[in-house]
């Protein structure tokens, strides 16, 4: 088997072992209510699906992820260039960072709607204020990493801000921003779920809440496995292609 | 003209593009670098720095360059600045045209173009700096250099770690562009025949803290 025939077939060959591990466990189990079996799952799947309802759902978690996404993204960008560029902001910022940190998730979730209520402002609020340190320290890292040399030929040749920061530093930070968004998609729409579970009245997270206290454990899996797919769509068509375009100079 | 750099009483003594550098105590920690270094250099004229490695140069240059601000002394001259570095130092993600136009944003497409001709790069224009021989680098980074017309150019052991058939090419370019846009040059390197095939003066850094000589030094 050729190196990219083999690289394509492994990880389709690991997914279907996956399957067949959740068929056996529905065979030994025979209770579709308790864990129904992959085939099962195609009725309630195609009946949300035309109903509306799983669009629906998916699109508002989608949005949340997405609002998310950018806030925590830009605030954290931002935090960690300068806390990676200015040593007494560093010492100054670096232990609100440990703190919010180590700060569980679900604790900023339910003080963000105790304080703020049970709002859409809150949840996204939440989500990000969750991710933002990551995304800091990640910049922080890429930022004192940044080359002094290509910093002194900026000031000689007199690069203006908005030139500087495109051409000179962001190209330097994009390996930093690329570990930084795969990782904060993946963290986000998880606790995306979670605020909507707690507190919202749409969105997968509380489609999951509803069928949870009906013991439908069927429609509790197809709005995950939905999202999973929506988000593994993310994935391969936006995340990687923007990747590999922003990598091409090393390529070339 | 305008030269920002220039203020007060000091603009009359340096019309026409000379700059004057007199740099008193420059300190790294508690350690004194440089000493009393003082020189002027005319519009067109090349001066050369010759010095032992790890003397202060690269530093002397880095304040002349306005990169390094932390010293006692003044540097006034013009504001058009280039400097050759040691390392060719272009943008590795965007391509040899896209190096010179991102620095120079004045710089129009043909005028570009020409600057990659002048410097024998006028077909790798699309090339990334990764595909190009290091020879070519340092060609572009010159390139960089002569394209915003600099009234004042820098070059730090511009043609180190070079075979020597590339730096001999790399020489003559260097001369023939030197004497199309006529900047004021500051050279430094610690290789005698480049200074004297390159220089119409030379003088010599030397000691602890370092203080400049007139002359090829000892």
């Amino acid at each position: 088997m050729s190196e990219t025939a083999q690289s394509r077939a492994v990880p389709a060959l690991s997914l279907a072992g996956l399957l067949g591990v959740w068929a056996v466990a529905a065979l030994l189990t025979r209770d579709p209510q308790l864990l129904p079996a992959p085939w099962q799952l195609a009725a309630p799947f195609w009946a949300e699906l035309r109903s509306g309802d799983l669009l629906y759902h998916l699109g508002m978690t989608l949005w949340r992820v997405a609002c998310a996404f950018v806030l925590a993204m830009s605030i954290g960008v931002a935090l960690g260039l300068a806390m990676g560029r200015s040593e007494r902001l560093d010492r100054w910022l670096d232990p609100w960072l440990v703190v919010f940190l180590n700060l569980p998730a679900l604790v900023l979730i339910v003080l963000c709607y105790l304080w703020i209520g049970l709002t859409e402002v809150a949840a996204i609020l939440a989500v990000s204020l969750n991710k933002i340190p990551n995304v800091a320290i990640v910049l922080r890292e890429g930022a004192r990493a940044l080359s002094p040399d290509l910093d002194a030929m900026a000031r000689v040749y007199a690069m203006p801000r908005g030139a500087r920061l495109r051409h000179v530093v962001l190209p330097q930070l994009a390996p930093f921003i690329a570990g930084a968004a795969r990782s904060g998609v993946a963290l986000i729409w998880k606790i995306v779920l979670v605020v909507e579970f707690l507190g919202r009245s749409s969105g997968v997270g509380f489609q999951i809440h509803m069928h949870f206290q009906l013991f439908d454990v069927g429609m509790v899996l197809v709005y995950a496995l939905s999202f999973i797919a929506v988000m593994l769509v993310v994935e391969w068509r936006i995340l990687q292609p923007w990747e590999r375009r922003v990598r091409r100079w090393r390529a070339a | 003209m305008a030269h920002p750099a220039t203020l007060g009483a000091a603009r009359a003594a340096l019309a026409g593009g000379m700059i004057e550098v007199l740099v008193e105590d420059k300190r790294f920690g508690g350690v004194q670098v440089l000493g009393q270094v003082a020189f002027t250099v005319a519009p067109g004229e090349v001066l050369a720095i010759l010095g032992p490695s790890g003397v202060g140069k690269s530093t002397l240059l880095r304040i002349v360059a306005g990169v390094d601000e932390d010293y006692t002394g003044h540097v006034r001259g013009p504001a058009r600045r280039a400097m050759v570095f040691q390392d060719p130092t272009l943008l590795p993600w965007r391509s040899a045209l896209d190096n010179l136009r991102i620095v120079h944003p004045a710089l129009g497409a043909d005028e570009a173009q020409a600057m990659l001709d002048k410097v024998g790069l006028g077909d790798r224009g699309a090339a990334f700096p990764g595909q190009l021989s290091l020879g070519q680098q340092r060609r572009l980074s010159l390139a960089r250099a002569f394209a915003g017309r600099p009234e004042l150019l820098i070059m730090d052991e511009p043609f180190v770690s070079l075979d020597a058939a590339t730096g001999e090419e790399m020489l003559a370019l260097a001369e023939r562009l030197i004497a199309e846009t006529r900047p004021a040059t500051l050279l430094v390197t610690h290789a005698r025949a480049e200074a004297e095939r390159l220089a119409s003066r030379i003088m010599h850094l030397a000691g602890q803290p370092a203080v400049l000589r007139d002359g090829a030094g000892p």
